[in-house]
């Protein structure tokens, strides 16, 4: 009988009277889920309001991460559908020799390694392109004249946007064709029309769509091997080649390209694979990019911020139930756990809804430009965890305020 | 058996530079199965002894034992779970939290023993049919008479079965036909075995319980168990 309540009221209250041990005491991890529910219920607008600014921040940052991703993503299949198997061979710039030039073998001496389908070849001459011969000739548009071969097209990607490519024929007569940039730049979208090149007209029989992986030839003026050694009088030898291999070799052709087109001194001939500088592009975040993610962590500290206001200003109100809750047997550390869940639960659910909304903001800007939408999970993942990270940082103060209250003192001042 | 003990209770509050006396050597002695009312003025300190009987303060000097254990020097952990395990609280302003319904709020009296949470809940439905609340189970506390909200509260603090019920002016927010019906539950309650102390400053409750204690300036004026 030591100091049970009395027979009757306990039999009333039944088998079902808690079935736990006498002493047994703490709160158990779900129902401090449930607290934390139950106590942001108590005042649903407010909760929804403080939450909203946790879920732009998070949203500004997915949205970020998920349009950058989609658009390098959308970059490096653009690169994987021109192919990764294709190397140019220059006169090393390091040397600072500016009229260093390939050996004139060189475009056939390529084309016997193994591995090598096409080899295109480029040779720049010092000649100038005007729209007529009236313009002044320092006006030379930044346009660049060079002999190419006619395998150049293909072996570099490129497309024609009109007219024809040069070819066996055309080689030897004065007839140019113009890579898009310095076709705008003439002023010319028409082949058959007329261009001062070099001091005579040439006929303009093609103009080129730009070429991703060599966009040198966009603003590129070009003529025939033969019809340039004819302009220079003298044989014009390359000083840039385009080798298309086979997609298996094309690192061991890289590793032969050098000492097989200049064997004299290969230390002056530099292989690049142009798609490594463009996916390094790619990879590289932009400015804005990173102006943008410090906007999105800068809303995520504001939001912890109203948060730990909410939480603050709860903690005030919530004075008698913290003392209830003292009374009926909750230790500080509680009291502390029950607040540090309430404001965790609304970064999460915040958090949550940002994420969501990011991913639906990369998914409407990546609809736009006809790209497939990215959302990395790691971005996720980072962005949700960093709002639940403020969240908790936003309760601890409150948390150790309210559990600091003493229980008599709660449940005196109402 | 003793449900309450206080031996030589003193309690001091600092107010800014000064003490103020609350309690004053205070002695007495409540047994198990016993309904006492504490009673006085505003000022006489019986709130203080009631947060003292609840473990919600510790005394400045003197012993107290509740249901056998002494209390007075235990660390804070160990009162809360001694709060949880054996002392229910009933008070004047109800402190129902009024999202909960009234089932819900019943059943926050186990949450701190680590009580699985449909064990709650049945315990909680079978606490409000004991104070006749069983058809108001899952309304909440906007929804009931101020003596229906009383009676829920008296059920929380019953529903964890424990050894000493402390109603501090059960009566006070109440008008005077709910005030007699919740004096005529805690009566009922203690019919049936259970340890109630009331305290209150109504004449009315006092003159209605078998044993009433009178307090003034902080200490006991009047025992009526005391009486020869």
């Amino acid at each position: 009988m030591s100091g049970q309540p009395g027979r009757g009221v306990r039999r009333r209250l039944g088998s079902a009277a808690p079935a736990g041990p006498h002493g047994s005491h703490g709160l158990r991890p779900v129902d401090v889920a449930r607290l934390a529910i139950a106590g942001l219920c108590g005042k649903p607008v407010r909760a929804a309001l403080s939450a909203l600014s946790i879920a732009l921040g998070v949203a500004t940052m997915v949205a970020v991460l998920g349009i950058s991703a989609s658009s390098r993503a959308q970059l490096v299949a653009e690169i994987d559908s021109l192919g990764t198997n294709m190397l140019t061979a220059r006169p090393s710039s390091l040397l600072g020799a500016q009229n260093a030039t390939l050996p004139a073998a060189a475009p056939a001496m390529a084309a016997r390694i193994g591995p090598v389908i096409s080899v295109g070849a480029v040779g720049a001459i010092s000649a100038s392109i005007y729209k007529n011969d009236r313009i002044p000739a320092a006006n030379t548009e930044a346009i660049s004249v060079e002999a190419a071969s006619p395998d150049l097209l293909g072996t570099a990607g490129g497309h024609l946007y009109r007219g024809r490519f040069l070819n066996a024929a055309t080689s030897r007569i004065p007839a140019v064709v113009l890579g898009s940039d310095a076709a705008s730049a003439l002023g010319i979208g028409q082949p058959g029309t007329q261009a001062w090149l070099g001091g005579q007209w040439f006929t303009v029989v093609g103009i080129m769509e730009p070429v991703t992986l060599a966009p040198e030839l966009d603003r590129a003026a070009l003529i025939g091997f033969a019809e340039a050694a004819e302009l220079t009088d003298q044989p014009v030898p390359p000083t840039g080649l385009y080798v298309r291999t086979d997609p298996q070799s094309t690192g061991t052709v890289g590793s032969v390209l050098a000492a097989t087109v200049d064997p004299a001194s290969p230390q002056d001939v530099q292989v690049t694979n142009p798609t490594d500088a463009l996916e390094a592009r790619a990879d590289a975040s932009s400015a804005l990019q990173g102006l943008l993610l410090a906007l999105g962590v800068v809303a995520l500290a504001v939001g912890g911020i109203g948060v730990a206001n909410v939480m603050v200003i709860a903690v005030l109100e919530r004075r008698g139930e913290i003392g209830l809750r003292r009374a009926l047997g909750a230790r500080r550390v509680h009291i502390g756990i029950q607040f540090l869940a309430e404001s965790s639960l609304l970064a999460l659910a915040g958090g949550g809804a940002g994420a969501i909304l990011g991913g639906f903001a990369t998914t409407a800007f990546a609809a736009a430009r006809h790209w497939d939408a990215v959302v990395p999970i790691p971005a996720l993942l980072l962005a949700v965890g960093s709002a639940l990270a403020a969240g908790a940082a936003a309760g601890i103060y409150p948390a150790l305020r309210a559990s600091r209250f003493s229980p008599a003192e709660g449940l005196r001042t109402v | 058996m003793t449900a309450l003990l206080l031996e030589g209770v003193s309690k001091y509050h600092r107010r800014g530079c000064s003490l103020v006396a609350a309690l004053r050597g205070v002695s007495l002695s409540i047994g198990t199965g016993e309904l006492v009312v504490i009673a006085g003025p505003s000022g006489s300190g019986k709130s203080t002894l009631l947060a003292i009987a609840g473990t919600l303060e510790r005394p400045t000097a003197g012993r107290v034992t509740v249901a056998g254990r002494a209390v007075h020097q235990l660390p804070d952990g160990e009162l809360s779970a001694f709060r949880a395990a054996r002392i229910g609280f009933v008070f004047q302003q109800f402190f129902l939290l009024p999202s909960l319904s009234a089932v819900e709020n019943v059943a926050t009296g186990l949450v701190y023993r680590a009580v699985p949470a449909p064990c709650r809940r049945a315990a909680a439905a079978a606490a409000l049919e004991v104070v006749g609340l069983g058809h108001r189970l899952d309304h909440r506390p906007g929804e009931l008479s101020g003596g229906e909200c009383q009676r829920v509260a008296i059920a929380r603090a019953l529903v964890g079965q424990p050894a000493l019920i402390l109603a501090d002016e059960p009566t006070g927010n109440l008008d005077s036909t709910a005030g007699a019906a919740v004096l005529a539950l805690l009566t009922r309650l203690n019919a049936e075995g259970a340890t109630i102390i009331i305290v209150t400053h109504s004449p009315e409750v006092a003159g209605s319980v078998p044993r009433t204690i009178r307090l003034r300036d902080g200490v006991v004026e009047h025992d009526t168990a005391s009486r020869p």
